[in-house]
């Protein structure tokens, strides 16, 4: 009987915690939703902040190289956005961020073209067969995403593994000059952003209901004819998540540009980091920052629209 | 005229005819699954205008007899013909038939008159045409108030119809359901099996419909087909199967029935006599079965072919097994009573409730005779 009173007394730690919570003001629901609100807030929110805040200032020689926000040295009013407005008058940023969109856009679209019959193919193979071939989709995030960069500079270059493979069976007689052209920067993005594509794809094909395309044969209705009514349709928000997932990151993407790319490769990834390293101006590199940060927020805005769209809608 | 027609057909037994072409022949089809034997060197012959039921538990290989003659499976070996046409390389989508698929399979993402019409739009049915057959057919299962909602608006019974509804619009030669009111409660599906025999009646369709629901398939049918691991055991119209089933497993699926096992003493063109230890009596058929005597046999007697007297019968030695009511079971319009037999066997009987508190009712633990007329039984081989 004495060994009950310890427990009586002393309340089970989960108890505890639940009475601390309480005591201040805190459902345990909420504060298992804390946790992350507060990670995003510390490392994503305020930095953001940081940097609206930096695009507003004026560069200066100084540590750190640009105004204060307030005080004697703080920037006019009138010229708080003049950063801003470079950006609108500028044909360097302007062309920049062009040539970043069309890169995205148009490896988006490749992604896609090679993406969906890969993720098709991978959802109507037998469950063992499907997840080899996914391992094989995720095997190279095992390696160092530069080294598979790099690796493409050695595949593409002049001496390259492909130029001799080219010229040895004959199909050419000169090697052919692929790295540092948009061709090479087009292959460095699709491959390194196809997965992103594959497996929203298929999770999404690989949830569809066979027996729909059996309704539609039996319907009268052809396989191809099925596959563009029935199952587009059906693997749209797929087809909606992989883009997303492709263009956002393609937009400011960095790395691929620049050793792939060439040194005329104007993107705005490039931009950022030349107003900030080389020209110390980090105004300016926060302002052309936090333009595409509103430019790729409005398209993730849309993506949770017609993520919404589809949880409305059945299976 | 065409309800007339149809009926006529049934009446006159068409499959008993054997100058009638029937409308579907099955030839020694077989289908393998790697080593499961789906359906095993099925035979089979439809003719037009029937609506033959495909009966037998789960995985008797129903559906997949079915899932062959829309096109969805090839048969291993063996043919089929539909219409006289060999059906081996003519893929779904070129087939008469139209099939409703026990999970509906209705396209999520169109409205329940897209799903209707989808059909039609793929004969390039002119528009015109396709909104007047829409709007008529989804009159008929009463489901035009919801033309324009979506699939997952919709309760079970309700797509159930739209299903059916798909599947009737192209107004195929072979309709082919597959398990059609699963998802129905009691009423809507009474109401649904008359609505799918006058569609059969108005439309002369031909219907396939695969069930496991022997009552379903004993309404619906101008025949039925009882299967069993992939294999057609027995066919007949419901009646045949009902009352003259042929082996053990017909006779124990479809109703309930007391089994009694036992050996042939006389078999005679008019009569057969059989002692059965286990029913405790000596059971006397009025009709012969030709098979050697002492042969082993079953005695199949439904539990309504029953009767139960407490008096001991003048006959007794014959079709009268004593035993002792062990359960009686009150159902309204009837009441099954369960007995157990000197032998130790428990029989089944029904017996109507034609008056109210009978006088001298039978009661629990009573002292029993279980007779039945000697017309009754039916003796199995196996």
């Amino acid at each position: 009987m004495a060994s009950d009173i310890p427990y009586q007394t002393s309340l089970p730690l989960g108890a505890q915690l639940h009475r601390l919570l309480a005591a201040i003001g805190l459902r345990p629901r909420a504060a298992v939703i804390l946790v992350p609100y507060l990670w995003l807030t510390i490392f994503f929110v305020v930095p953001c902040f940081i940097i609206l805040k930096i695009s507003l200032a004026q560069t200066l020689i100084a540590q750190p190289p640009y105004t204060p926000m307030l005080g004697p040295d703080s920037v006019p009013h009138e010229q708080i956005f003049d950063n801003f407005k470079r950006l609108g008058n500028d044909l360097l940023y302007i062309v920049a961020y062009g040539n970043s969109l069309k890169l995205a856009a148009i490896s988006t679209v490749l992604c896609l073209l090679i993406g969906y019959p890969m993720a098709y193919g991978i959802a109507r193979c037998s469950p063992s067969t499907r997840s080899l071939l996914l391992l094989a989709i995720i095997l190279p995030f095992w390696t160092s995403f530069l080294i598979r960069v790099y690796a493409w500079m050695s595949i593409l270059g002049k001496e390259g593994v492909l130029n001799d493979f080219l010229l040895a069976i004959g199909v050419i007689n000169e090697p052919l000059q692929i790295l540092y052209t948009p061709t090479a920067m087009y292959i460095g993005i699709v491959y390194a952003y196809l997965p992103f594509m594959i497996l929203p794809l298929y999770s999404n094909l690989e949830k569809m209901d066979m027996s729909l395309l059996e309704a539609a044969a039996d319907l009268g209705c052809r396989p191809f004819k099925a596959f563009c009514v029935i199952t587009i349709p059906l693997s749209l928000p797929g087809i909606i998540a992989g883009s997303l997932l492709v263009f956002i990151p393609a937009v400011g993407e960095y790395v691929i540009p620049e050793l792939l790319g060439g040194p005329d490769a104007l993107m705005i990834g490039r931009v950022v980091y030349n107003e900030f390293s080389q020209n110390r101006d980090w105004p300016m590199s926060s302002a052309v920052a936090v333009a595409i940060l509103l430019a790729l927020v409005i398209p993730i805005m849309l993506f949770q629209y017609f993520q919404n769209k589809a949880q409305e809608a059945p299976k | 005229m065409a309800a007339e027609r149809a009926r006529a057909e049934t009446t006159t037994q068409v499959w008993n005819d054997p100058n009638a072409k029937p409308y579907i022949r099955i030839e020694n089809v077989t289908k393998k699954f790697g080593d499961f034997v789906a359906v095993n060197d099925v035979s089979l012959n439809i003719y037009r205008g029937e609506l033959f039921a495909l009966l037998g538990g789960s995985g008797c290989g129903k559906t997949t007899l079915l899932r062959m003659l829309a096109g969805f499976e090839q048969p291993t070996s063996g043919k089929i013909y539909i219409d006289d046409v060999d059906m081996a390389d003519i893929p779904p989508y070129e087939r008469p038939t139209n099939m409703m698929f026990q999970s509906y399979a209705l396209f999520p993402h169109m409205t329940v008159e897209q799903n209707v019409a989808f059909g039609l739009k793929q004969d390039k049915t002119p528009a015109e045409q396709v909104k007047t057959r829409v709007g008529s057919i989804l009159d008929m299962v009463q489901m035009r108030q919801f033309a324009h909602r979506k699939p997952h608006q919709l309760s079970g019974g309700q797509r159930q119809r739209v299903a059916l509804a798909r599947s009737l619009v192209k107004e195929p030669k072979l309709l082919l359901l597959d398990e059609p009111l699963g998802a129905l409660d009691k009423k809507l599906r009474e109401a649904t099996q008359f609505e799918i025999m006058n569609i059969q009646d108005r439309l002369g369709i031909t219907f396939i419909v695969v069930t496991h629901d022997q009552e379903e398939a004993m309404t619906l049918s101008t025949r039925i087909g009882v299967m069993n691991s992939g294999q057609i055991v027995q066919v007949g119209t419901p009646k045949e199967i009902y009352e003259y089933p042929n082996t053990k497993f017909v006779a124990d699926f479809i109703g309930s029935v007391n089994l009694f096992e036992g050996h042939i003493v006389e078999d005679e063109p008019g009569h057969v006599l059989i002692s059965a230890p286990e029913a405790g009596t000596e059971i006397y058929i009025d009709h012969g079965i030709s098979s050697a005597p002492g042969a082993k046999v079953w005695v199949a007697i439904r539990p309504e072919k029953m009767d139960l007297t407490k008096n001991r019968p003048d006959d007794s030695d014959r079709n009268s097994a004593p035993g002792i009511v062990k359960g009686i079971a009150y159902m309204g319009n009837l009441s099954v009573y369960l007995i157990k037999l000197d032998s130790g066997k428990e029989v089944k009987v029904t017996m109507s409730n034609q008056r109210r508190a009978a006088e001298h009712a039978i009661d629990w633990d009573d002292r029993v005779y279980v007779t039945w007329h000697a017309n009754s039984p039916v003796a199995l081989l196996s």
